[in-house]
């Protein structure tokens, strides 16, 4: 009675002994093994250290973009000769568009600020108005905010931040207390919350030291017209129409002359970081790459060493029985093995690698499986492909030639 | 027992040399019975081991024909050669040939595990085979820790092992005590009486006198000796 499971049964027993032949063969000599995984090794921790960092960076930059209000469109308007910015009755129409909730000019100027004769100069400060805190809330942290009032009258009234509190009001209220910028006196009327959003994209966009009624700023700068504006939405999913709308108006505006304005949506920016960041990784990967296949050539040279040197235990396997083709799974199983070691030692420091990479950069450190996969994945591929020709070498030696070399 | 087991007409193996060629085998005719008990005596360097290889179907003749059980056998392919080999041939070889990094037991397991046979039996049938020649007390030695003439036995074992209807020995005492030698010889006549053909390749005419027939080779002829009754 013939078992009909007699050859697979015979396959398995043939393939667990040929593992157990590699591994007796790969510890034979730790030292080689080990420095022949080396190089797979070093490629997969890199592909999987860069993967993992960058998707945690860009995670971390488009959770940010968010954070700072995805509901708002960036207008730059150096206008045109004829008309060279945007006056506050522009602002009013563009605040009157559909879906848009309000427009902030940001009028920025850096100054002199002086107090109790203490001065400093290259203090940043940007003109506002009541929508700015409207989508920044928790920007007050205490006194009160700039409100329309203000900008109406032009008032002297100012917001500062943390680092004018230290060098000029230090251990006093601020909130009453008057301070010349670019000479001239200013009420101290709310103080800004420390920005604790330490963010690319907000260290990116930096932080003003202090706020002023935008009115109150075009003065100081002897500028009659608005060059730049962000447009506020009631609602992120309308930043297309809303950007559509906003393109006719200026186009009409300015007269459809060319290059008079410059849109930016959030939107866009990260999806440019995205390409830009994704263009990267790729590179990167390449890179890792060669390290891969250089190991895989150190594999491949490790395994013919050990087909010459192994002729004639080659030859004996041969002589009792050995198919060709059971030699050259040995030898397969073997670089297989060999680069499947070097493969997860990789994904496993690899791992590590980028979890301290991202703790260092404040990033979130998440698995990325497509990268572990593609890590293994492609150590598996390099074992099998650069260990197919010094197995195919051991398959065809011929058991006399090796034999006679006892 | 009067099946051909097989039979060989004008072998002939050649080697380049050079821009020459140099004949080891000359016009070997050759017929074995099953069931036969053969010595090839021979001096040095006559072509003892390169016949051998040819009749294990190690290696091909040159010119000639090898016809084994029926086929014949420079019509097969390496992967059919490799089953001839595990499933009809035992091979001693003239010097110890046991894998370094395997100890006593795995190494007579060896054959076994090309033929796919299981563990357990795989093991039990070495062992067996270990006890035979006197092994019992060195089954997990390694080659380093035995001496020339264990490996040896190790290495009849090793033959034995697959049951094969052919064992082809090439001077298989050469590195054995006359005792163990003795012992050897006499296993072999026990297999003979079992049903086992044996070819066994030697110098010694002592040895060969063992066999049930001679043969002689020199310089790659083969000649029966005279006054010996030979099958036609
Ligand atoms: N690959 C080869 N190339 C050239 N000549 C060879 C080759 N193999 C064997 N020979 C020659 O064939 C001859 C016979 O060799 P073989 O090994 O068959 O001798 P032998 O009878 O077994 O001798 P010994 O008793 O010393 O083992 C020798 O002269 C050897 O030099
Ligand atoms: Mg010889």
């Amino acid at each position: 009675m013939i078992n009909p499971f007699r050859p697979l049964i015979a396959g398995i027993n043939m393939f667990v002994e040929s593992l157990r032949m590699a591994i007796a063969n790969i510890t034979a000599n730790k030292l080689r093994s080990f420095l022949t995984i080396l190089g797979i090794m070093i490629g997969v921790t890199a592909v999987i250290a860069l993967i993992t960092t960058i998707s945690g960076v860009s995670s971390s930059i488009s959770d940010s973009f968010t954070s700072m209000g995805a509901g708002s469109i960036t207008v730059s308007t150096p206008g045109s000769d004829l008309k060279s910015g945007l006056s506050s009755e522009d602002l009013d129409d563009i605040a009157a568009l559909e879906n848009v909730q309000g427009v902030t000019p940001s009028v920025s100027l850096s100054v002199k600020a002086a107090r109790n004769g203490v001065s400093e100069t290259g203090i940043t400060v940007s003109g506002v108005n009541e929508y700015y805190f409207i989508n920044k809330p928790d920007a007050l942290e205490s006194g009160r905010s700039i409100n329309p009032i203000d900008i109406a009258d032009m008032s002297r009234v100012c917001m500062i931040g943390s680092d004018v509190m230290e060098s000029f009001f230090y251990g006093v209220n601020p909130i009453g207390q008057t301070i010349y910028l670019a000479g001239v006196q200013f009420t101290v009327v709310g103080i800004l919350a420390e920005d604790t959003d330490t963010s690319i994209a907000s260290i990116m966009s930096g932080t003003p030291d202090i706020l002023m009624p935008y009115t109150t700023a075009m003065k100081m700068n002897s500028q009659n017209l608005v060059t730049g504006i962000t447009v506020y939405m009631n609602n992120p999913d309308d930043t297309e129409d809303v950007k559509t709308l906003l393109e006719e108006h200026l186009d009409a505006l300015f007269s459809f002359e060319d290059d008079t304005y410059t849109i930016t949506t959030m939107e866009s920016i990260e999806s440019t970081m995205d390409t830009m960041l994704s263009m990267m990784s790729a590179l990167l990967a390449g890179i890792a790459s060669i390290a891969l296949i250089v190991g895989g050539i150190g594999i491949m040279n490790m395994m013919l060493t050990s087909v010459t040197e192994r002729t004639v235990e080659i030859g004996l396997k041969k002589a009792i029985g050995a198919e060709p083709g059971q030699i050259q799974i040995q030898f397969l199983i073997e670089s297989f093995l060999l680069s499947m070691i070097g493969g997860v030692t990789g994904v496993v420091l690899g791992l590590v690698v980028s979890a301290a990479m991202c703790s260092v950069m404040g990033t979130n450190f998440t698995i990325n499986y497509g990268a572990i996969a593609l890590g293994v994945g492609f150590s598996a591929a390099v074992g099998i492909i650069f260990g197919w020709s010094p197995a195919r070498k051991a398959s065809k030696l011929s058991p006399i030639d090796a034999l006679r070399r006892m | 027992m009067n099946d051909i087991f097989f039979q060989m007409r004008k072998i002939v193996k050649q080697y380049p040399l050079g821009d020459e060629v140099s004949t080891v085998l000359r016009d070997v005719d050759l017929d074995v019975q099953e069931g036969e008990y053969l010595s090839v005596l021979g001096p040095s360097g006559s072509g003892k081991s390169t016949l051998m290889n040819i009749i294990g179907c190690l290696d091909l003749p040159t010119s000639g024909e090898y016809i084994l059980r029926g086929q014949s056998v420079e019509e097969l392919d390496e992967m059919e050669l490799a089953h001839i080999r595990r499933r009809e041939i035992g091979f001693i070889f003239q010097n110890s040939q046991m894998l370094k990094r395997m100890d006593a037991l795995k190494n007579v397991e060896l054959p076994l595990i090309y033929a796919g046979v299981s563990p357990r039996e795989r093991a039990r049938r070495a062992e067996e085979m270990l006890v035979k020649v006197g092994l019992q007390d060195r089954l997990h030695h390694f080659p380093n820790q035995l001496s020339g003439g264990q490996q040896q036995r190790v290495a009849i074992a090793r033959a034995l092992v697959t049951r094969p209807s052919l064992l082809l020995a090439d001077e298989p005492t050469g590195a054995l005590d006359q005792s163990t030698g003795k012992q050897i010889m006499a296993l072999f006549s026990e297999l003979n009486a079992d049903g086992h053909t044996i070819i066994m390749i030697t110098h010694d005419i002592n040895i060969a006198k063992h066999a049930k027939r001679v043969v002689n080779i020199i310089d790659g002829v083969l000649s029966e000796p005279k006054g010996e009754v030979t099958f036609a």
